[in-house]
């Protein structure tokens, strides 16, 4: 087994650990710590694919940005001295069904699935591409999910401000 | 050993896990950590074809995108799930539920 298989396995294995335990986590800030080891993991999964623009965004915007929003929302949600609260869950069975369903739903498609020719592409440095792709092919989208970003920004100030500015 | 059946695997075990975690959460946060595990690993599902089944690179631009999209719903997200709790001083999914009658 090679060093990159090892290294490969030990990265996946450690994305697959981490999501169980955001699941089936009791306290609401360990699944957060959880969350962000397996983010890490995708970010090291994505250098396999030759995505290393993409793992650098995915450390700056999920563990950078989304990760930091959440346990902000952790902090400032949590009643932290009322144990029933923080160990509320709905009943694992059912829960656990609804998994397994879509476990098995995408475990048939994946094996019986023909997935055709698989190209072999070596690593390529895809941050130039991505560029180029983002300002011709991908032009609009782009620009629409600009405006998309100033509406958000303005519904998160409108939401998000105290309530006795409105009176 | 590292092909693309792999990569999928890992995806499919991740989705689930998500699912499950929506489906088990009564905590906003805990459900809406469940959607970060499930965009997660549909960005892996893009990535991998971006790799093995397509000259061009069009699965990471479509990720990117994705990216995009999750950091925005998580922004709003918490701005709403700060203002439950603001009124109701709880975030229980199952106890919000003025709409209902």
């Amino acid at each position: 087994m090679e060093i990159n298989e090892m290294l490969f396995l030990a990265i996946a294995l450690t994305t697959v650990l981490s999501a169980l335990i955001v699941a089936l986590s009791k306290k609401i800030i360990y699944s957060a710590f959880a969350l962000l080891l397996t983010l890490i993991g995708f970010a090291g999964l994505f250098i396999y694919l030759s995505a290393d623009f993409l793992s650098m965004a995915q450390i700056m915007i999920y563990v950078g940005g989304i990760l930091i929003l959440i346990l902000f929302g952790v902090l400032m949600t949590q009643r932290i001295y009322d144990p029933s609260q923080i160990t509320a869950h709905n009943s694992i069975w059912v829960s656990l069904a609804g998994g397994i369903a879509m476990a098995a739903i995408t475990g048939a498609v994946v094996w019986l699935n023909p997935w055709g020719k698989t190209l072999a592409k070596d690593f390529e440095y895809s941050t130039s591409r991505i560029g180029s792709e983002l300002l011709t092919k991908y032009l609009l989208p782009f620009e629409v999910i600009s405006v998309l970003l100033l509406a958000v920004l303005i519904g998160a100030v409108y939401l998000g401000r105290s309530r006795e500015v409105h009176k | 050993m590292i092909q693309l059946n792999t990569f999928l695997i890992i995806s499919a075990i991740v989705f689930s896990t998500g699912i499950f975690t929506i489906l088990y959460k009564k905590n906003v946060i805990g459900i809406l950590m469940g959607v970060e595990l499930i965009l997660n690993s549909v960005n892996l599902n893009f990535i991998s074809f971006a790799k093995y089944s397509d000259a061009q690179i069009n699965g990471q631009m479509i990720a990117i995108f994705i990216m995009i999209l999750a950091a925005a719903e998580a922004a709003i997200a918490l701005a709403i799930i700060l203002n439950i709790y603001r009124d109701r001083a709880m975030v229980d999914v199952t106890l919000i539920d003025e709409m209902k009658n």
